[in-house]
């Protein structure tokens, strides 16, 4: 079967299909010998191709005048779920649609760039600095809706995907030297407003043993998985950390600890390797893209999905904070992979088509 | 389309390049940076994580600090921990949980909820960390118990600290209590503040002091074998106990107060004028809060769910109420403050009071009217009439922020969470809800009816403020805080909320006089608790209609089903020239407020000046006035 007749790429879609596979057995272990949890990875994994292959069918033309209104549809979910938020106090992050759960926020993941990407193409590049303005409040005000959720990470996520459009848009940089200026003046007031346990997750980054029973303890423990496994690891399903429950979220955000400690360094560069290839793959779409908007789209996105990597994997290895960042197509559970799969579906499209049509 | 200026794709293409490749660098050079973490853990490192993976036998096990107490003024108990002898269960030591459980059914009793909260904490806490089964074991269970722990692998009994509020009822809708942690609560709190902690305060003190009363858990780094059981104790940091309160609450005079009102609904709040110091905070009934510390089984939770009296609800704090001709003791000092109203010159009341084109008759408690009244007569005799006139000269939006200075329509900021903010309507208000502002609403605001509602917190601040010549208070049940160890106390500032400001101080001081005249004059409607008092009273009565009466008909208390009665106010402060203590109370369907409501705050400012819990025990007078 001819795969790029349906419109799918080769490189992205046997990378992808490989983590896919990784992940069940991961998975299966992680959630110590789950079968029913394993199964419903595979089902999310399913459901997450069966995604892609459908975005990736939709002509880059049509996903950039959709844009707008997705944004709009994503920005209207997320005042809903504020507004029911309120009432019900406490963290709200989803929407009960009766069948499934869903969380509005993983729209603008996509919501964003795509949206930043079709108001940065109406008009000559670089943007001008009210153009540029205006384009960051458009990603700023959904991250903060989501932060205030409170989901860190995902706003985060936003945030950055949001900043990708931009800086790949050619934003000036002194704008950039300006904000970071502002941003690293601005960061001791930003860390008042940070709930308590955030607080401490950061300060726990610098001194883990400072709170062996608390923050630190998820830290220590990952270290731990990843630095036992060796070069070799301890093989499949013989993660001691994860099945002593020395480690939490073993299937979820902390999974990459238990394959890095079952199948050691020689399984850590593999996977690391596979990423790699997804950014390099995506990025080289960018720069091959035909206009500006399909450019700023695919080169954010991919980015973005760096930026899920790098984070998950940072946390784990104890380099950054924790934050529920999962790692993509791997961890168990959570929307993301559907939206991760659109993703890849809308890069696939953005690169398929442009072959096609010239 | 025309206003887009044409594209330079040659230029767009090349500012994009260049941002991919330095972005690109910056994405490699991170990606390098795990390349060489993960070569440092996995291959560096690795022998010292290795060890420590072996070692991870090392368990951190926590410690409960234990939890605060809560004391009366006078050091009375009324929140205490008492040991008690738990089963507990450690996972990863159970090979078969399910024949275990079995087996533990013949030593002690499990019921079916003891048996779900255990799942459900199994699934949530880690395996190491012990899982409560049963707690409250009887000494002959925990014997039975001890003697066969051995043949239980992961079966533990221990002796734990369990929250008990020794005076059962008394108090408890500020006092609250403790339960279990339910799911929302873990999704707030810190993990790892509560790590080992069963419980959390839900109500009252108990939730508002979380932080004060909870401490810090301890920890032991415990060695453990392969098979999980300790071997030796490597180090130990131990917790620290929650800090003590002492509440400025006088359990006598709650006990009085609550007595005194038995098995009405009502509720009292009695205060220090001077400080906001909370003496008494009552709300009745009550009901012991004991059961709830373990969860309350679903028959008995249900029968308080279901108690037509309501017993769960905080009346005190989220009680409601119109208040009726209490008021007056607030408005009569409006008479005297609003530029257009004339207090010095007296008013006509034939009983009943119409506005001008309409036919309506706002009618007065008393049939044939007060006659020619003064403001002085108007606040003693409680003439609606006066204070119809009054309402509507001042207009409604008037009158809201002549009364917001006192507390009204807002919380009294008392260090309790969830305090209800009463009503002060005004035209904006109704307008808000999509209906017009009628004038015939004004009216009947002036004495207190219509949408105003006021809480008995509220009630008792704003009489506290009038004692205290115009300065607010916030309430404070909390006095000190007490470190349980060094018995250092810190004491709870005083803070001032509000003030009243006035055009002439003498206007507050007539009014006071009005309201001490409502006490200790023949014609006043409090006379029956003040002709015999050895002190001076200012207060004022007040009767809440429930149940609006149609016109023409009139009001029969015998008649009226005992729910749609009317509810009795009474708000009062003493000794008038240095108040030591100002009172609200509202008897739910207690008719008249002078009759069912002022003999309990009678009760409370003897107990509380003279010392004493005798009082107005002989029989009153009738009083010429019976509103």
């Amino acid at each position: 079967m001819n795969i790029e007749r349906l419109h799918l790429d080769k490189t992205l879609f046997y990378a992808l299909l490989a983590l896919a596979a990784i992940s069940l057995f991961v998975v299966y272990s992680g959630s110590a010998k789950d079968l029913d949890a394993t199964l419903g990875h595979l089902l999310r994994l399913v459901l997450g191709f069966t995604v892609l292959l459908f975005v990736a069918q939709i002509r880059p033309e049509i996903l950039e005048r959709w844009s707008p209104y997705i944004f709009v549809a994503g920005m209207l979910l997320l005042i809903a779920v504020l507004a029911i938020g309120v009432i019900g106090k406490g963290a709200q992050r989803w929407l009960n649609l009766g069948f499934f759960q869903f969380q509005p926020s993983e729209i603008m993941k996509l919501g964003v760039p795509m949206m930043l990407a079709w108001f940065l193409a109406r008009g000559n590049l670089p943007p001008t600095l009210p153009k540029l303005a205006l384009g960051f409040l458009i990603m700023a005000i959904p991250a903060f809706m989501i932060f205030k959720q409170p989901d860190l990470g995902t706003a985060l996520l936003v945030f950055g995907a949001g900043t990708f459009v931009l800086f790949l848009g050619g934003m000036r940089w002194r704008v950039i030297i300006t904000l970071l200026t502002v941003i690293a003046i601005a960061a001791p007031f930003a860390w008042g407003h940070l709930h308590d346990y955030q607080r401490q997750r950061v300060l726990t980054l610098f001194n883990p043993e400072a709170d062996p029973l608390g923050t630190g303890y998820h830290t220590i423990q990952a270290m731990i998985a990843v630095g036992s496994g060796g070069i070799y690891g301890k093989g499949w399903l013989n993660s001691s950390q994860a099945h002593l429950d020395y480690l939490p979220e073993s299937s979820t955000d902390f999974i990459f600890a238990v394959y890095a400690e079952e199948f050691g360094l020689l399984g850590s560069l593999l996977m690391l390797s596979i990423y790699t290839i997804i950014v390099a793959r995506g990025l080289l779409i960018a720069y091959l893209a035909k206009d500006t908007y399909t450019r700023l789209l695919a080169g954010s996105l991919s980015l973005t999905f760096f930026l899920y990597f790098f984070v998950n994997m940072g946390m784990v290895t104890g380099i950054l904070p924790i934050v529920g960042v999962p790692l993509p197509v791997m961890s168990y559970g959570g929307t993301s992979i559907v939206t991760i799969m659109a993703a890849f579906g809308i890069i696939m499209s953005i690169q398929t088509h442009r072959k096609i049509t010239e | 389309m025309l206003n887009i200026p044409i594209k330079d794709q040659f230029r767009e293409s090349r500012v994009f390049n260049s941002r991919l490749t330095v972005i690109g660098a910056i994405v490699l050079t991170l990606i390098l940076a795990l390349f060489l973490r993960l070569v440092y853990l996995q291959i560096f490192a690795h022998r010292h994580f290795e060890t420590l993976s072996q070692a991870n036998r090392i368990k951190p096990i926590p410690i409960q600090p234990p939890r605060g107490l809560v004391l009366d003024r006078n050091g009375v108990v009324l929140a205490q921990n008492y040991p008690v002898y738990t089963l507990e269960i450690i996972p990863e030591q159970v090979d078969d949980m399910n024949s275990l459980l079995e087996e533990l059914k013949q030593v002690v009793s499990l019921n079916e909820a003891d048996l779900k909260a255990f799942r459900k904490q199994l699934r949530e806490r880690p395996r190491f960390e012990n899982i409560l089964l049963r707690s409250n074991l009887t000494e002959e269970e925990a014997a039975r118990l001890a003697v066969r722990r051995t043949y239980f692998s992961g079966v533990e009994l221990e002796a734990r600290l369990q929250r008990h509020y020794p005076l059962a009822g008394l108090g408890v809708h500020f006092l609250g209590y403790v339960g279990r942690i339910n799911e929302q609560e873990l999704e707030r709190i810190d993990k790892a503040a509560y790590r080992g902690m069963q419980h959390i305060g839900k109500l009252g003190v108990e939730i508002s002091y979380e932080k004060t009363l909870l401490g810090q858990v301890g920890f032991e780094k415990v060695e453990t074998n392969a098979h999980g059981r300790s071997l030796r104790i490597l180090e130990r940091i131990a917790p620290v106990a929650g800090k003590n309160l002492t509440l400025s609450i006088d359990a006598k005079l709650q006990a009085l107060a609550e007595q005194t009102l038995g098995q009405r609904r009502g509720a009292v709040i009695a205060m220090e004028p001077a400080t906001g110091a909370i003496l008494a905070f009552v709300s009745t009934p009550t009901y012991d809060p004991n059961p709830f510390v373990n969860g309350i089984d679903q028959d008995s939770y249900d029968a308080l769910l279901n108690d037509p009296d309501k017993p769960l609800i905080n009346r005190a704090l989220n009680g409601q109420y119109a208040p009726g001709s209490t008021i007056k003791a607030f408005l009569g000092l409006a008479a005297l403050e609003v530029d257009n109203f004339d207090a010095s010159k007296p008013v006509v009341c034939p009983g009943w009071f119409t506005l001008p084109g309409s036919s309506h008759q706002f009618r007065d408690w008393k049939k044939t009217g007060h006659g020619i009244v003064n403001l002085h007569d108007a606040v003693v005799q409680s003439c609606d009439v006066y204070f119809y006139k009054l309402a509507v000269a001042m207009e409604v939006d008037a009158m809201k922020k002549f009364l917001e200075p006192f507390g009204f329509g807002a919380k009294t900021g008392v260090d309790l969470l969830n305090e209800s903010e009463g009503l002060l309507p005004s035209v904006a208000w109704k307008k808000a809800r999509g209906q017009p502002w009628y004038p015939g609403e004004t009216v009947i605001t002036g004495i207190g009816q219509g949408s105003v509602l006021v809480t008995p917190m509220q009630l008792a601040t704003a009489t506290a403020t009038l004692a205290n010549h115009g300065v607010r208070m916030k309430p404070r049940l909390v006095r000190a805080t007490v470190d349980a160890r060094t018995q250092v106390a810190s004491e709870t500032v005083p803070e001032t909320a509000g003030q009243i400001l006035l055009k002439k101080k003498e206007h507050l001081d007539i009014q006071i006089r009005n309201l001490m005249d409502v006490v200790h004059t023949n014609r006043g409607t409090a006379y029956g608790i003040g002709y015999n008092a050895p002190y001076k009273i200012a207060g004022k009565t007040g009767t809440a209609q429930v149940k609006g009466i149609a016109q023409g008909q009139s009001y029969s208390e015998k008649l009226t089903p005992e729910r749609f009665r009317d509810h009795a106010l009474f708000i009062s402060f003493a000794p008038v020239e240095d108040p030591k203590v100002a009172v609200a109370v509202i008897v739910e369907n207690g008719g008249h407020g002078s009759s069912a409501a002022a003999p309990i705050a009678r009760k409370i400012m003897d107990h509380v000046i003279l010392g004493k819990t005798a009082g107005a025990a002989a029989p009153a007078p009738a009083s010429e006035n019976d509103e």
